[in-house]
């Protein structure tokens, strides 16, 4: 249907989604988003070209910073990859920091209970307890939705507070570091608790190619299986989904326990990882900022894994800018918001498109 | 009103010269002419995409022609949008309603008027109802301003809706395809009203594809197709299969129905006992002591009155909505009521749900993967999880082909497909399957002559090679053209089915209005013409 002309251009509703559209916001919004930058930087009163090369290009001149960009993309890529799948159906956790934390919890307790007594089985024992601790904390809103209705949303982002003060008592009274001097922190994992590092120079751990195998499992689900159907018609039309037979509840239950899980390995990688013991932040929102890199990445696996190399530089362009220009740390959600925020905005024109309305119409 | 403006010599009432516009890939319409005078009930007829429903949205404003013509009484005007139209005194009702169902009649009404009536109308919502009874009485429209929606059935929403437009006293009326959803006594009661509207000197322009309707009403007829006027006559002069012959280029064969022969001797292929049960939702109709059975080779045809308990007879049917009990439902002598969707299209059943966009199938995927959506078990195309695309797109070509259905692939979106060809496709799909029982709700709606007719012959098909065929619709004709028995539901009960041969159209109407059983009427809210028949029980 025809809208209203403005400047002699008028919107019209494309027939169908423009594919090529689909493919070419996102790169539209990361433009847009250097425009704003720039803008912002000018502002700001520094010089523009300056600040975003400290901001893009002065992270990835090392070696050590390439690797640094790995270890920030790898639980980004892990959380967005589940998120996605969940988004495909219309499953909307939102609580993918807290399903970290309680992941991270469950692996760094494992890495305490058995601190002195370490083999080989530790590492995969942290893994697999903190990926079942994510997945049940991800059972809670899976449970109200499907019982109560209640929206998970609000549930799944209000357990999220939960587990970060779980996380700030645990830290601060029973598995704090004896000998820490009174510093909120555990003690420092053993080696046998840490995952190994894979590129000499840089701190490019084995968790990147396990984000790697999970955006290819994620990748096989969408593409190939049942389920990612099933989640998919779900997702764009429930009445449809209930004729062919495909449960709601089914497709609740399923992305909400592998986001969760996804969520809760990437918390257990963070601590076995880089940060090596457990501390009262873990993440610096790795869990929200998966949102932004999900949909940045259409929901699409390959997609997420762009997304999240994205994300991860603006979090290390943030730091970069930090020390370079002594600009604040908060530059990084500014940027992460704008990118989400022009991302939506162009997606608009996925679906609309604009024409030039010639004046020698009849009414 | 709008005796003023009536002369003799007088300038056409909306005279179209030429109009034409194209969507992407479509001319909808080709310089269509299109000559209306004062006092004239004039039919559009036309199939589907022939170009009728973009017309009237010219007229009405709310399409923009790229080019021709619009005459107002002789004076060239610009429609600029619905407002605009109704203020020349252009006034429609369209086929989908755009009521509040929790407000009152008056409330609705108030809420669609422009500013211009409701200035008149100063005396409040108080006075507004008045002019509402003022208006329905002196045209025959029997309509309580202070009932609610919900409550009204479809017929006294149509009202409300005609209601509406006469308050504005246009001079041109817009009916599109008023009676698909009418009684055929809410029908007869409309084209009373029309004619006392027409016969003040208002124009009215008819659209509707039922040639039987306008062969009645219609003193005059413009008939398009592929967006081009190819006819223009005068309908009384014309015979059905002439009219038919016009509109679809083709002489139409009715199909007919062979005798089923001695259906009777044969088990029951599939048994309802007794089912009471509510809605999915709260306005929903709940079914009450449903009972009917459908033996192979057999169709069943219900008719009714949209809103009378088919969606939750259609839920139970299906699967999508589990019985209260497993013996309600009993399918080749097994208790089913309690399964799924899923497990009854496993045992053989399979739905052509009435919504083919949303329902029976999702507007945003390819025809490959609406076939995988009812199809994956039928067809395995599913093995340990894993999804054959190869073998959706085969399934999903062999239905284009089979059924004829115009698409540009198995990948083409579900929603670029015309409503026609979509439930083509949709049916096929279903046929395809080889189902042992299939239940299809409204086949036809809104689907143009040919491919009712295409629609119509697998059905029939389907049922002399064996299967049971449930057909649930409010068009009569079809009723009657396809089944074997016919039965009626109204306010949630179901009549007993009798040989489509024994009852004439006539009682089939009658018992739409809730006429079949004196304990139809108690249940109250029945959808009936007249308040002796709700009151009676």
């Amino acid at each position: 249907m025809a809208g209203e002309a403005l400047f002699g251009v008028r919107l019209e509703r494309r027939p169908t989604p423009s594919r090529a559209m689909m493919l070419a916001t996102p790169p539209l919004a990361v433009l847009l988003t250097v425009m704003a930058g720039a803008v912002m930087f000018a502002a700001l009163g520094f010089d523009p070209s300056a600040a975003l090369k400290a901001y893009f290009i002065s992270p990835l001149t090392t070696l050590y910073g390439v690797g640094e960009l790995a270890v920030k993309a790898t639980p980004l890529a892990m959380i967005g990859i589940g998120l996605a799948l969940g988004f495909r159906g219309n499953v909307w956790n939102i609580g993918a920091e807290g399903q970290l934390t309680l992941g991270a919890i469950c692996a760094g307790g494992l890495a305490l209970a058995f601190y002195g007594d370490e083999g080989w089985w530790l590492l995969p024992l942290m893994m697999a307890g903190g990926a079942a601790g994510g997945l049940a904390y991800a059972a809670i809103p899976a449970f109200l939705c499907t019982r109560f209705n209640a929206n998970e949303i609000l549930t799944s982002l209000m357990l999220t507070y939960v587990a970060t003060l779980l996380l700030s008592y645990l830290v601060t009274g029973p598995w704090k570091d004896p000998d820490g001097f009174n510093f909120p922190e555990s003690r420092l994992f053993n080696d046998e608790a840490l995952l190994p590092v894979i590129l000499e120079g840089t701190r490019l751990h084995l968790g990147a190619p396990m984000a790697l195998a999970a955006v290819a499992v994620g990748w096989v689900i969408v593409a190939r299986t049942l389920i990612g159907f099933q989640i998919k018609v779900v997702g764009l039309t429930p009445i449809a989904a209930g004729y062919a037979g495909f449960s709601q509840a089914r497709a609740i239950w399923f992305t909400l326990l592998l986001s969760g899980g996804l969520a809760g390995l990437a918390g257990a990688i963070e601590v076995a990882g880089p940060i090596g013991q457990l501390q009262p932040s873990i993440s610096p929102g790795y869990g929200f900022t998966a949102i932004i890199v999900a949909f940045l990445g259409r929901l699409h696996p390959l997609g997420v894994l762009l997304a999240a190399l994205l994300m991860a530089l603006s979090y290390l362009g943030g730091e970069q800018a930090q020390i370079e220009l002594g600009l604040p740390l908060a530059v990084t959600g500014v940027f992460q918001g704008m990118l989400l925020f022009f991302l939506l905005a162009s997606d608009f024109l996925t679906h609309y498109r604009l024409r030039r309305v010639s004046p020698a119409a009849v009414g | 009103m709008s005796e003023a403006r009536e002369q003799t010599d007088a300038p056409a009432r909306l005279e179209l010269r030429g109009i034409s516009k194209r969507y992407p890939g479509v001319l909808a319409n080709d310089s269509v002419d299109l000559t209306l005078q004062p006092g004239e009930i004039h039919a559009l007829l036309g199939e589907n995409g022939a170009g009728k429903s973009t017309l009237v949205q010219i007229v009405y404003g709310v399409v923009k022609a790229d080019a021709g013509e619009i005459r107002w009484n002789g004076e060239t005007v610009s429609v600029d949008g619905p407002s605009a139209a109704r203020a020349l005194g252009i006034g429609m009702v369209f086929q989908h309603f755009s009521l509040f169902e929790t407000l009152t009649v008056t409330e609705n009404v108030a809420l669609g008027l422009s500013p211009r009536v409701t200035a008149k109308s100063a005396g409040g919502m108080a006075a507004l109802a008045a002019r509402i009874a003022d208006v329905s009485k002196r045209y025959g429209l029997a309509l309580d301003p202070d009932a609610r929606v919900f409550d009204l059935s479809v017929g006294e929403r149509q009202r409300v809706e005609i209601v509406r437009c006469l308050l504005q006293d246009p001079t041109l009326l817009i009916m599109d395809e008023p009676t698909s959803v009418l009684t055929p006594q809410e029908a007869d009661q409309l084209f009373e009203t029309l004619r006392r509207l027409a016969s003040e000197g208002r124009t009215i322009l008819y659209i509707s594809h039922k040639l039987d309707e306008i062969r009645r009403l219609c003193g005059a007829a413009t008939i398009l197709r592929g967006g081009k006027v190819v006819a223009s006559c005068d309908p009384r002069q014309e015979t059905a299969q002439t009219l038919a012959r016009l509109m679809i280029g083709e002489e139409v064969s009715p199909t007919r129905r062979a005798e089923a022969g001695e259906a009777e001797e044969k088990e029951a292929l599939l048994r309802v006992e007794g089912l009471s049960m509510k809605a999915a939702n709260p306005l929903g109709t709940p079914l009450h002591d449903v009972r009917l059975s459908v033996r192979r080779g057999e169709i069943l045809g219900i008719a009714g009155v949209a809103g009378n308990g088919q969606n939750t007879l259609l839920g139970a049917l299906s699967g999508e909505q589990l019985a209260p009990r497993a013996d309600a439902v009993v399918f080749e002598g097994a208790a089913i009521g309690l399964e799924g969707a899923r497990a009854r299209r496993d045992r053989g059943i399979n739905f052509v749900p009435e919504d083919r966009l949303g329902h029976g199938a999702v507007a945003d995927l390819s025809l490959s993967d609406n076939a995988l959506l009812s199809g994956w078990r039928r067809w395995s195309l599913v093995r340990r999880g894993l999804v054959s695309f190869t073998g959706s797109r085969e399934k999903a070509e062999h239905v284009v082909k089979t059924f004829a259905v115009a698409a540009p692939g198995a990948h083409a979106a579900a929603r670029s497909l015309s409503g026609g060809n979509l439930q083509k496709f949709i049916i096929g799909r279903e046929i395809l399957q080889k189902p042992k029982l299939l239940i299809a709700a409204h086949p036809t709606w809104g689907v143009d002559a040919g491919a009712a007719a295409a629609i119509h012959q697998a059905l029939i098909e389907l049922a002399s090679n064996g299967a049971g065929v449930i057909v649930v619709s409010q068009d009569l004709d079809e009723l009657f053209t396809l089944s074997d028995r016919v039965a009626v539901i109204c306010a949630g009960r179901l009549s007993e089915s009798r040989p489509a041969h024994e009852v004439t159209a006539e009682e089939v109407g009658l018992m739409m209005g809730g006429l079949f059983d004196a304990a139809i009427a108690e249940g109250g809210g029945a959808p009936s013409e007249s308040g002796d028949v709700r009151h009676g029980g």
